[in-house]
């Protein structure tokens, strides 16, 4: 006998089912409930950088877009501060910059949108500089444990190019999935594939 | 400054329920079906948003009131108490627990839920907490039914609450479904089956709690989160480097 480890299990994952909006986003499901729905405003209204709109759709293995998901959204500031205690930097972060956002996909066609700013290259491990990217949480009926992704923006070719997190993706066409493409200035399309030959990198993190 | 013990410990992918699970059919076309790139974390994961006082209302979490037009919801009313730790078994305090559920027939104010059992007309059926100093939440509401799905034929979800908690880091963003001791519905259900470990599913089933009972009132049922635990780097790199 040894002794005994004693942490604690993580709570075991469950499916946020179809009737998420219900709990996360029941404004945008159609009632009024709260008197602040959390998640609308990422970067608030003094925020420096680039004002950009992201959209998308999630499609699923058949290539059915997905009409039920919720995404969430965590970014840095257009410096690469996160508004967060373990940044060093946090205390410079603008006033209202929330750096979280949380939208639905529209019922009838699955496309999602989210306003924000661009975000700042991030100091990775190592002191390796990331390029600027947003971390996506994606959750829907189906989906047992939420999939952790990045979105990378396609006019940092060279940044992109030297990042270490789309570099440690072996096969190097799959680097694509995770680079939005600039359809106008401010305007970023990016797709996510369940399955499939273009299926999205997801990460374990 | 560095702040070495900000890390993560690993997530145990066989506790948590596979992507893909035959029986739970949605799951086919909606799961993965390449290896997850196993990353190591940077800012960008052990940092997550933040919320305080200010971003919820004082009858956000009492599931009887916030949504009553004029009376009082349908069913049997019940106090969901407990506590937010990490795997360390510390409390994770000022984090936002977010609930969800049917009604006490098990119809959702859901534009997409069709279940001929009708809507009550004093229940939104969703809620929200921050939780205090010592990682503790409540929330008062009444308890939800059982209802059918499209899965098999005749599937039946056992009565269970939807909660969503954050943590201080975005990976350790987590969704799940609390359910009530005694339900017979609960072993034959192919979403609590994903999970599998026996063990894993009786952590997602609340007891009852007659200490927490407000007697002549409301039952009570006690939920406990857990969330990943932050390691405390001993000789390792460190996050950001020297």
């Amino acid at each position: 006998m040894v002794q005994p480890l004693d942490y604690l299990k993580e709570t075991p994952s469950q499916t946020a089912g179809p009737y998420v909006h219900i709990g996360l986003a029941p404004g945008a499901a159609g009632f009024e409930i709260f008197e602040t729905e959390l998640g609308r405003d990422i970067a608030g209204p003094n925020a420096a950088g680039e004002r950009i709109e992201i959209e998308g759709t999630v499609f699923d293995g058949t290539g059915a877009p997905m009409k039920d998901v919720l995404i969430e959204t965590w970014q840095a500031n257009a410096a690469g501060i996160h508004p967060h205690p373990a940044d060093p930097r946090a205390a410079e972060v603008e006033d209202g910059f929330r750096g979280w956002g949380r939208v639905i996909s529209d019922f009838d066609t699955g496309r999602w949108s989210v306003a924000t700013v661009k975000p700042g290259a991030v100091k990775g491990r190592s002191n390796r500089m990331m390029a600027p990217h947003l971390s996506l949480w994606i959750v829907a009926r189906g989906i047992n444990v939420g999939l952790q992704t990045r979105m990378y923006f396609g006019d940092e070719t060279e940044a992109n190019a030297a990042d270490p997190v789309l570099n440690l993706i072996e096969q190097a066409h799959r680097r694509a999935t995770l680079i939005a493409e600039r359809t106008a200035p401010g305007r970023y399309r990016f797709d996510i594939h369940l399955q499939g030959d273009r299926e999205t990198v997801f990460f374990d993190i | 400054m560095n702040r070495p013990t900000d890390e993560f410990f690993q997530r145990d992918r066989t506790w948590h329920p596979p992507a893909y699970a035959r029986d739970y059919k949605t799951s086919v076309a909606r799961s993965p079906s390449l290896p997850l790139l196993s990353l190591q974390q940077s800012l960008s994961e052990v940092t997550g948003p933040t919320f305080g006082p200010r971003d919820i209302g004082p009858l956000d979490h009492d599931l009887i009131r916030n949504y009553a037009h004029g009376g009082e919801p349908v069913g049997e009313r019940i106090i969901v108490h407990g506590r937010v730790l990490d795997e360390n078994a510390r409390p994770v305090p000022n984090t936002l627990v977010e609930v969800w559920q049917a009604n006490a027939g098990g119809r959702y104010r859901h534009k997409k839920d069709t279940y001929l059992a009708p809507i009550d007309p004093n229940f939104g059926g969703c809620g929200r907490a921050l939780t205090d100093a010592e990682g503790r939440y409540f929330f008062r509401t009444v308890k939800p039914g059982a209802y059918p799905w499209r899965n098999w034929v005749n599937n039946w979800r056992p009565a269970h609450i939807h909660v969503s908690v954050f943590g201080s880091g975005f990976i350790q963003r987590l969704i799940t479904q609390m359910y009530f001791e005694g339900d017979p519905l609960i072993h034959r259900c192919p979403i609590v089956t994903t999970i599998p470990d026996a063990r894993a599913i009786d952590s997602l089933i609340a007891p009852l709690d007659m200490n927490a009972a407000v007697p002549l009132d409301c039952l009570a049922y006690k939920f406990d989160i857990v969330l990943r635990g932050r390691r405390s780097t001993l000789f390792e790199n460190r996050l950001e480097g020297n």
